[in-house]
């Protein structure tokens, strides 16, 4: 293997059969280059969808209120169950071993003037544990706070989108909008990764709001995270006994499939996972097919190029060569041409992919990337069956006799 | 130096067997230039391959050298060609991508021998030929008869009992063909065994020794006055 003689034969002989040594080193940086390339391009995919999807905490529940379809405890069938601030906090107090966070959300459409400007936006009143379920990144300023919602104090905090709108290119930090017929204090800005419907998005704090719509204390929706650590039966569990807890309180029949609905992202988590999957085993799919294609191609340029080199190899073996060294002469360079083409394409197409970073991303595809170990065990097979399949045809060349050989025109 | 004995070769046509050599008694001594005719399909060119290990015998005893030449696998066949026999082709079966040179020092690669000593062995045999200073040349930069003579040196150069030479002239016009023989003449002047193939008769002629087969036996082996191919050029 390491005998210096060889190795000038096999430089040699690659150096002065360019055509044959351009043709199988192709084949085999092509196969690897479009591995690399469909791989990480499967794997952007995969991370365009994870964006899309996982734009929320995971560990959340949605609760909201609906009507009845069942009569219980001397209420009448669709009645209207509506949550109050009491929920909050009873839920807080019950649940105190699940529970992480909690926030309600009330949601109205409002329309939203700042000098001149003026735009139609939906404005989310809630409590400052909104800011994490919600994975709201703050720009400038601040969020709402307890303070703000003890006082019900008359704050804003607005989408990137909305300040693009509205204020231009004016700092929009302590100027007023004027919304729902009352005044509001911008404080913060903020960005989603949600897209820009999310940043669109005007948080006050919840006390205001139902200071504005007559001081009632009437919540849209309940938002509760739980602890990570409960994972996924866990979370099953405090679906299960939130729900049993609340319609005991709202008097709803238990068997009654309406009145309260909870949507929990642990299951959209466990949905989403599994198309995920689905998509892992395409993009593995394609890239062994690639491997295979990748295979086939460089076995024909083996039997190829051992076809090519018969009448020479006859010479070789009248002039003494025995069928050993004729087999290692030919996998060796075959192997060598195979590494040093498979490692270029490899290099090549892993540089690519790094360089696309978002510039695909109208395509799903963004930031795609394939792991180091996925590429080099790929340019390892395609090497390795490179090997074997030139051996078949060396082997059957080596044993052929000479005389065979050089009649071979 | 050879010794054959009731040699039998045939070779499967499809259904039919096709009986080339049909008991082949021959004896070649150290030293003789012995030419080998007969006419296409008479069997020559099977026996000289036999000799030369290119193919094997069905049957009958073949020594070289006093070594008996039997049960050979590729692997030994590849030693004792490599050993023992140098070959010289119609088609000259030059490397194409090899120099003069380094065809020459092909089989001395195979028998293992250094870079140095090989380059060193091949402008010494190419120096013989009279083609020392076409050592960097490409065959296919050579014409017929220098190619042939640079088969000629790399069939030399790795010292073989025996020189076997399959129709050495035949791609060759008259006057190349005659400084081919020459060029043979003088190596077996040296002392080395050779058996040429041929068809042609005055090549024969410019042998010590006539072997004619027809229908694969022997029917002629006479001793010839040597004509010299110097005496042409």
């Amino acid at each position: 293997m390491f005998n210096r003689d060889r190795w000038q034969e096999i430089f040699q002989t690659i150096s002065k059969n360019k055509l044959r040594t351009f043709l199988s080193g192709f084949t085999v940086a092509l196969g690897i280059f479009i591995f690399v390339i469909l791989f990480g391009f499967g794997n952007g995919l995969k991370n365009t969808f994870q964006e899309f999807f996982l734009d929320d905490a995971t560990n959340t529940l949605f609760v909201f209120a609906g009507r009845t379809s069942k009569p219980y405890k001397g209420y009448k069938a669709d009645r209207r169950i509506e949550f109050k601030n009491d929920d909050l906090s009873d839920i807080k107090s019950e649940f105190d071993f699940y529970l992480e966070d909690i926030t309600p959300r009330i949601t109205r459409s409002a329309n939203v003037k700042y000098k001149n400007e003026s735009n139609n936006y939906s404005t989310r009143a809630v409590a400052p544990a909104h800011q994490a379920i919600e994975k709201t990144i703050l720009m400038k300023g601040r969020y709402i706070n307890q303070k703000d919602i003890q006082t019900q104090a008359k704050v804003a905090v607005i989408g990137r989108l909305v300040a693009i709108d509205l204020f231009k290119s004016e700092d929009p930090i302590g100027k007023y909008l004027a919304f729902d017929s009352s005044v509001f204090k911008v404080i913060g800005v903020f960005q989603d990764e949600g897209g820009d419907n999310e940043e669109r998005n005007i948080y006050i704090p919840y006390t205001t709001r139902q200071a504005i719509e007559k001081s009632n204390d009437k919540v849209d929706q309940i938002i509760v995270t739980f602890r990570p650590e409960l994972g996924h039966l866990g979370a099953l569990a405090f679906e299960k006994e939130l729900r049993l807890f609340l319609k005991a309180k709202k008097s709803i029949d238990p068997t009654d499939q309406n009145g309260i609905f909870i949507r929990n992202v642990a299951d959209d988590l466990k949905r989403n996972q599994q198309f995920s999957n689905v998509l892992q085993l395409i993009v593995t799919f394609v890239g062994l097919g690639t491997l295979i294609a990748g295979i086939i191609g460089i076995s024909n340029i083996m039997v190829f190029v051992v076809k090519e080199r018969t009448k020479e190899l006859g010479v070789r073996k009248a002039l003494g060569a025995s069928p050993k060294s004729i087999i290692a002469m030919i996998l060796q360079e075959s192997v060598f041409i195979t590494l040093i083409s498979g490692y270029v394409g490899m290099l090549v197409g892993v540089i690519l992919l790094q360089n696309i970073g978002t510039t695909l991303e109208d395509y799903f595809i963004k930031n795609p990337y394939i792991d180091v170990s996925t590429a080099i065990f790929s340019t390892f097979i395609l090497v390795a069956f490179g090997t074997i399949a030139g051996y078949i045809p060396a082997k059957r060349a080596a044993q052929i006799k000479p005389i065979i050989a050089l009649r071979d025109d | 130096m050879i010794s054959i004995k009731n040699l039998h070769k045939s070779y499967q046509m499809g259904a039919s067997s096709l009986h080339v050599l049909k008991g082949i008694d021959f004896h070649v001594e150290e030293g003789e230039l012995v030419a080998i005719m007969g006419s296409s399909g008479s069997g020559k060119s099977t026996l000289l391959n036999i000799l030369g290990m290119l193919d094997t015998a069905d049957e009958g005893q073949y020594i070289l050298d006093n070594v008996e030449i039997k049960d050979l696998d590729e692997t030994k066949a590849a030693k004792y060609r490599n050993k023992f026999l140098g070959f010289v082709f119609q088609s000259f079966n030059l490397i194409n991508y090899k120099n003069a040179a380094e065809n020459v020092s092909l089989p001395l690669y195979y028998q293992g021998i250094s870079r140095k000593e090989r380059q060193q062995v091949a402008l010494e045999y190419l120096d013989r030929v009279g083609l020392k200073e076409w050592a960097t040349h490409l065959p296919s930069e050579l014409s017929g008869g220098q190619k042939q003579r640079v088969a000629i040196a790399r069939a030399m150069a790795s010292r073989p009992k025996v020189l076997l030479a399959d129709e050495p002239t035949g791609a060759l016009d008259t006057k190349t063909s005659y400084e081919v023989m020459d060029l043979i003449q003088k190596i077996n002047e040296e002392g080395k065994t050779i058996l040429v193939v041929t068809h042609e008769p005055d090549i024969a002629q410019m042998c010590k020794r006539v072997v004619t087969l027809k229908d694969g036996v022997i029917v002629e082996d006479k001793k010839v006055k040597q004509v010299m191919a110097s005496a042409h050029v």
